[in-house]
């Protein structure tokens, strides 16, 4: 045995920096614990490139994926002012898609393989966009739910150390709060509404709840993976405390409007923690490795989508055009 | 064809499998620096970039996507490959030393000769 070039490939620590020059290693982590950003042409760990990557570009393409399911109503949007802001909002999230992949690129993916692997079913994206938008009520509580359990998502990682990343996210987030406000008021006018309007948006909430909790991922245990990503600051938050957090925010706010939550174990606590009955985390397998009921049609939108507008993209493209990784 | 709750995407008529050619380099363009001014006066900023075939059409997707909402007089784009840049990791250039205040309005400090020769000391 030749004792310290053997990596054990279960220790998932080690595995992260194996290969690392220690001193560089040792001022990158230095300069993060010092609360400084890392910008794209700084010395990093493979793995943190990798992990950012990953991170980024599903990111990316949940913004893309996302515009979908809220397209879906543009056209039947009840009066035309709902119209307009739920355009301006889905213009937004493709923008948001833009935004970040240009800080994907930053760290050596290119646009086209990102949407290369989107296309081909490699890259994952949210999960809770291969659910329908049956009514327009489901429009709703994903424009105020699930945009909700983003900004939790995203204001905590805008506090991460990636720079360009960190960049993309504050503008982010100012747009969603438009977001946040504009699917409070479409959930509040169907719950204060008639009869009818109430059933649509309760019926709406009961089917997106499972999705919602499904949103910020499985439980994770502190392992000394999320460790590293923690001290790196790449992740930001637990999947737990997030929803906790989410739970915290949104359910006395859902309550309010006398709306049901569909799962009688809801409760906070006395220590304040937020207690519920433990999401099918089997759906979620299953759906997020193509099971669920709208994937294969995302996916071909967006290939159609790609596929219908290279011709243009072509036209267009010029035989002095150079590929440069973005600076920032 | 996908049968879909989206008008739209059956208007589209998109066959289930609809396998494409990978995208080749450069289907997404080259790469354009923004530079964003919110109001007369202030200074023009970075903001991003976008991909766009040449200089007019990076500007209107720089307007579309750093004009949309807020402030904006003016915007500037430039290609990413003509950006010159020093390296972070020279960035001991730009270090300085105490001895160099000379050059800082701190530097100076004649309030305690004014008022000893106010005193008549």
């Amino acid at each position: 045995m030749y004792g310290n070039a053997y990596i054990d490939p279960n220790d998932k620590a080690a595995m992260m920096t194996a290969g690392e020059d220690p001193q560089k290693l040792a001022e990158f982590e230095a300069r993060i614990a010092r609360g400084e950003k890392i910008e794209p042409k700084d010395w990093m760990p493979k793995e943190y490139r990798k992990q950012l990557v990953r991170m980024i570009e599903q990111h990316g393409h949940s913004e893309i994926i996302g515009a979908l399911p809220e397209g879906t109503w543009i056209t039947r949007a009840p009066g035309f002012k709902r119209k307009l802001a739920l355009m301006a909002k889905v213009q937004d999230e493709v923008g948001h898609a833009q935004l970040l992949y240009s800080a994907a690129e930053t760290l050596g993916k290119s646009r086209e393989a990102m949407i290369n692997d989107l296309i081909t079913g490699k890259s994952k994206y949210s999960n809770v966009f291969n659910y329908p938008a049956y009514t327009w009520a489901d429009a709703c509580i994903i424009a105020w739910l699930i945009d909700a359990g983003a900004i939790i998502n995203q204001v905590a990682n805008a506090k991460g150390s990636y720079g360009p990343y960190c960049r993309a996210l504050d503008r982010i987030c100012t747009e969603e709060s438009f977001h946040l406000k504009y699917g409070h008021d479409n959930v509040v006018t169907l719950a204060t509404g008639t009869p009818k309007q109430r059933e649509l948006v309760q019926a709406a909430l009961t089917r997106w709840w499972p999705p919602i909790m499904h949103f910020f991922g499985p439980s994770d245990k502190i392992s000394n993976h999320t460790e590293i990503l923690m001290k790196w600051k790449v992740k930001m938050a637990t999947n737990d405390d997030m929803r906790q957090q989410f739970l915290n925010m949104y359910v006395p706010k859902i309550w309010d409007l006398g709306l049901v939550i569909p799962d009688p174990n809801l409760k906070k606590n006395d220590e304040g923690k937020w207690e519920y009955t433990e999401p099918d985390w089997e759906e979620f397998k299953r759906v997020i490795n193509g099971g669920g009921p709208c994937n294969a049609e995302r996916l071909a939108v967006r290939r159609n989508a790609e596929e219908r507008g290279r011709w243009v993209r072509e036209a267009l493209n010029t035989a002095d055009a150079k590929y440069i990784v973005p600076l920032a | 064809m996908i049968k879909s709750l989206d008008p739209r995407v059956n208007r589209a008529a998109i066959a289930e499998e609809n396998t494409i050619e990978p995208l080749k380099d450069l289907d997404q363009w080259e790469t354009y620096e923004v530079f964003h001014q919110k109001r007369r006066g202030d200074q023009h900023m970075h903001v991003g970039i976008v991909h766009a075939p040449n200089a007019e059409m990076a500007l209107i997707f720089g307007k579309e996507q750093f004009g949309r909402r807020g402030l904006s007089v003016n915007i500037w784009v430039v290609k990413t490959r003509d950006v010159f840049t020093t390296d972070y990791e020279d960035s001991d250039i730009f270090e300085t030393v105490p001895e160099k205040q000379y050059r800082e309005a701190g530097g100076y400090k004649v309030m305690d000769k004014i008022n000893k020769f106010k005193k008549g000391l």
